[in-house]
């Protein structure tokens, strides 16, 4: 990662002005967002949004065709172009012909996309962002930080000092004012402008329409003002029917800003009069800028699903903490990076991809069901294609690679305290092996790894038999769990086999973009977990949950090592959750806790892959309970802990404010116990708890559960 | 659905009345422009959007105010404080007004304007959008207009603020009786 990157993440950081703002925000948003969803079906409604535009983006040559006939059949002229340059041109030559000196613009990301405002000043044409945000930042000379809330990262303080030059006077910071102030500079504006220039966020094809959705009525000013009306539209903005711009309607004001509906929403189709009498000229200008290219690109296709309403980045714990300037200049946030990716170039999106920690809270919330997080490995996964692997990881994941090798080391390092750490490499070892890094301890590899332990476990002779999954961490440094593990199953009368031939799940060479030694790890693992019968396989740790029921096979298929697919496949339909499982096994009067009087009180952290990707949330809560645990429910209980794999060491400096917080949130419930699901943020919540006095016990439910057995 | 517009509106801070018919109409903007002072005050004029309601109106009982104008001009509707049009359909769900203002007074009265008092035919209140599309097509109106609430802007600090580029207030009346108007 390139220094100025770490240094402006570290500017962004050191802002409190910035992360209290957002944070502020992102906690209201969750709240508000829920509200204005409540009473409709959101997963039926993704869907019909999502369905519609992934058809119209299928299809972009034969909908722009039919959206630019219907257009031009009611008068307005309709420009499709492939080039941010040739669009330019165009403004820029209407501008000419008709003798255009001011232009006033509503919100459009399209022309940040393209650099506009620089081409037009450049030819002498003023022009005035009338979206306040906007306005504000234009004034400041910045670039937006949010696509919806441009100006996000600015106090009121700065917003008066930056009026107060451009009016001349010494404003307070009273927002009203200030807001009032906006309005009288904009007014005549407005008022003298020759052509008006909008986005669009929806076009329809069907009727040549075009969809302005706005809260402060400038794009309603814009569109009916000035004598010339230039929309610039993203190809992406276009959907097949009329019929599609109600759910639009319906998801984009409520995941935006929680809103039910925008104060102002515009449909307009074809030129209508202006108030001289005269026709206005409207001009809709389609811009491709490589969306095309994305439409046929199977990974990145769904991008195209996007309604731009900036959700992702209210819900994205690391957006709330550097806000958007971090991400470069237009597009930010997880949709930002795969937009870089694309519109600027793959190269761009080399820091900033690394930002995600793919705790998916994204993905929950997007109303055009883009998968962010499996979005950006891909381009983690493109760029180590383009430039290869660096040598470092190169080294590590040939370790890793190497079963015997990576498990003798692991033993090594137990032997005595941090005996590679000064060979560097060593360090970087996916999930652990790393020195202390601020405010979290790591833990010490365990003296006997569970795969040592587990054979002096006495298995009871079962027709059942699960196979158990360990995974590095609780094989190596939490072997406990897998104890715990052990007895939860035997308790219900089911086998439980260890194949000492698995590997590592592979999820950490996958998250850093290297898909073949994921691949080779799948194998290894597919082979060594279905050597024998079972009816399970069984893992204590959500991410390998995921990676064996879910990316094994998407790995290899992207790989086109198809003749494993069969076998991944039968692998991830045996794959389980421990927490799921033993929630069965007590639902069907297998296993029992000890009727306790309330024990402690306790809380739970939701791990992100086991709530987001597996869907598990309810279960380890319910089992908790029976095992007579009192369950006092934290604020933001499913944030992520900022672990994310070898995250925590590459951005520690972000990984350890998430921590910060996490700590604060599961102290505050008062509970003496934090339970969880998954090793990994075991590892961290637990490292995080150590440095401080009194800290909260952290325990993984399978231990928590075991000790509550009955009998 | 008219009780859940009114909650739906006044939720974004629209205020909502309901009038038996044309005349008490007319009495509550007389008054509503009394009260803004529209007619005392130098400067200070009102718009009125030339529509169906008007048919049959006595425009010689308007006289007394002398700052009201039935010609929208962008001259006029920039210096108004108050913007009186019509709105054909209410929207229960969201709160929202609906309006081909393909004609520019119509939008000109409705934004430009300090106050936008919008007349709605009590008929004409429809559920949702799908059953307002029903009604209303991008194919025989140029510019749909929805209205939801006044002007409003949280770009500073967040701060949810009323009245930036559009109307501040926005007084919405619905009037019984009326022929549902069609467009
Ligand atoms: S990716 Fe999804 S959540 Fe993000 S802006 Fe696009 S539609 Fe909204
Ligand atoms: S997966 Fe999480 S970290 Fe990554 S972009 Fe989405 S919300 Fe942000």
């Amino acid at each position: 990662m390139k220094k100025e990157f770490k240094a402006s993440i570290n500017r962004a950081l050191n802002d409190a002005n910035l992360t209290g703002a957002l944070g502020k925000f992102s906690e209201a948003y969750k709240v508000n967002r829920a509200k204005a969803y409540d009473g409709m079906d959101f997963e039926a409604l993704r869907s019909t949004v999502a369905e519609a535009k992934s058809k119209a983006a299928c299809h972009l040559d034969e909908v722009a065709d039919v959206f630019k006939a219907n257009a031009e059949a009611l008068g307005a002229k309709v420009f499709r172009t492939r080039d941010p340059q040739e669009v330019k041109r165009y403004i820029l030559q209407l501008a000419k012909d008709k003798g255009v000196r001011s232009v006033v613009k509503s919100k459009s990301m399209a022309t940040e996309e393209i650099h506009l405002n620089r081409a037009l000043l450049d030819e002498g044409i003023s022009v005035a962002e009338t979206d306040l945000g906007e306005w504000i930042i234009q004034l400041a000379g910045q670039t937006p930080s949010h696509m919806v809330m441009p100006a996000i990262h600015m106090t009121k303080e700065e917003v008066a000092e930056i009026f107060s030059k451009e009016v001349d006077e010494r404003l307070s910071t009273d927002i009203p004012r200030l807001v009032k102030v906006a309005r009288n500079e904009l007014r005549p504006k407005f008022l003298a402008a020759d052509m008006g220039i909008s986005g669009g966020n929806i076009a329809v094809a069907e009727t040549g329409s075009i969809v302005l959705v706005t809260n402060e009525g400038n794009a309603r000013l814009v569109t009916s003002l000035p004598r010339i009306h230039v929309a610039l539209i993203g190809v992406e903005k276009l959907v097949e029917k009329f019929e599609s711009v109600a759910p639009i309607l319906d998801a984009l004001p409520r995941s935006a800003t929680a809103q039910l509906l925008t104060s102002y929403v515009s449909i307009i189709t074809g030129p209508t009069p202006n108030d001289d009498g005269s026709e206005k000229e409207l001009h809709i200008i389609l811009m491709d800028n490589r969306r095309t290219e994305m439409a046929q690109d199977p990974k990145f296709k769904q991008a195209l699903q996007c309604i731009r309403c900036g959700s992702c980045l209210n819900v994205c714990p690391i957006f709330r903490l550097v806000g958007g300037h971090v991400f470069g200049s237009i597009y930010t946030g997880g949709i930002g990076t795969i937009l870089t990716a694309w519109f600027d170039e793959l190269k761009k999106s080399e820091d900033i991809q690394g930002l995600c920690i793919q705790c998916g809270n994204c993905k929950e919330v997007c109303p055009g069901k883009l998968d962010i997080p499996e979005m950006i490995m891909e381009i983690r996964r493109r760029l180590v294609l383009e430039k290869g692997q660096p040598l470092l990881q190169k080294a590590i994941f040939g370790v890793v690679n190497n079963r015997r090798l990576f498990h003798g080391m692991l033993r090594a390092a137990s032997v005595a305290a941090k005996p590679f750490s000064s060979a560097g490499f060593i360090r970087h070892l996916p999930l652990f092996l790393a020195d202390l890094t601020d405010g979290r301890s790591l833990p010490a590899i365990a003296e006997k790894p569970f795969r040592d332990i587990f054979p002096e476990i006495v298995q009871p002779q079962a027709k059942e038999k699960a196979v158990f999954y360990a995974g590095c961490l609780i094989d190596f440094a939490y072997p406990e769990t897998g104890v715990a593990l052990v007895k939860l199953l035997n308790k219900a009368g089911i086998e439980v086999v260890f194949p000492e031939e698995q590997t590592c799940c592979g999820a950490p060479a996958l998250y850093n973009g290297a898909y073949e030694v994921a691949a080779q790890n799948a194998v290894d693992n597919i082979q060594a977990l279905l050597q024998q019968e079972a009816q399970y396989v069984v893992s204590a740790c959500p991410t390998c949950t995921v990676a064996l029921a879910h990316e094994f096979g998407k790995t290899l298929e992207s790989l086109g090592q198809t003749e494993w697919m069969e076998k991944a496949q039968e692998l991830a339909a045996k794959t389980v959750d421990l927490s799921t499982l033993v929630k069965r096994l007590t639902d069907e009067g297998r296993l029992s806790f000890e009727e306790g009087e309330g024990l402690s009180k306790i809380t739970y952290h939701d791990s992100c892959h086991l709530k987001r990707t597996l869907k598990v949330s309810e279960e380890p809560r319910e089992l908790l309970q029976k095992a007579g645990y009192q369950l006092e429910e934290m604020f933001e209980c499913d944030m992520c802990c900022g672990m994310g794999g070898s995250y925590s060491m590459k951005l520690p400096e972000i990984s350890a404010p998430i921590l910060k917080r996490k700590l604060q949130n599961i102290k505050e419930t008062g509970a003496p116990v934090v339970a969880m699901d998954c090793p990994g943020c075991v590892m961290q919540i637990r490292g995080g708890f150590d440095q401080q006095e009194g800290g909260v016990k952290v325990k993984h439910t399978a231990e928590l559960l075991a000790e509550r057995l009955k009998g | 659905m008219y009780e859940l517009f009114k909650t739906k509106a006044s939720a974004v801070g629209a205020e909502v009345h309901r009038v038996g018919g044309k005349i008490e109409a007319v009495e509550l903007i007389v008054s509503l422009l009394k009260d803004e002072n529209v007619v005392d005050l130098p400067g200070c004029r009102a718009v009125w959007a030339e529509g169906t309601f008007l048919n049959g109106i006595d425009r010689g009982a308007l006289k007394e105010l002398p700052g009201l104008s039935f010609e929208v001009t962008r001259e006029r509707a920039a210096q108004a404080k108050v913007g009186i049009s019509e709105m054909s359909f209410a929207v229960a769900d969201t709160g929202s007004l609906v309006q081909d203002q393909s004609a520019a007074a119509d939008r000109l009265a409705s934004s430009l304007t300090d106050i936008h008092i919008a007349l709605v035919p009590s008929a004409n209140i429809v559920p949702d959008k799908v059953s307002l599309f029903s009604r209303i097509s991008p194919r025989t109106s140029r510019y749909i207009a929805f209205i939801t609430g006044p002007s409003r802007t949280a770009d500073i600090e967040r701060v949810l603020t009323i009245g930036v580029h559009g109307p501040q207030r926005l007084v919405i009346i619905f009037v019984d009786g009326l022929e549902g108007v069609s467009r």
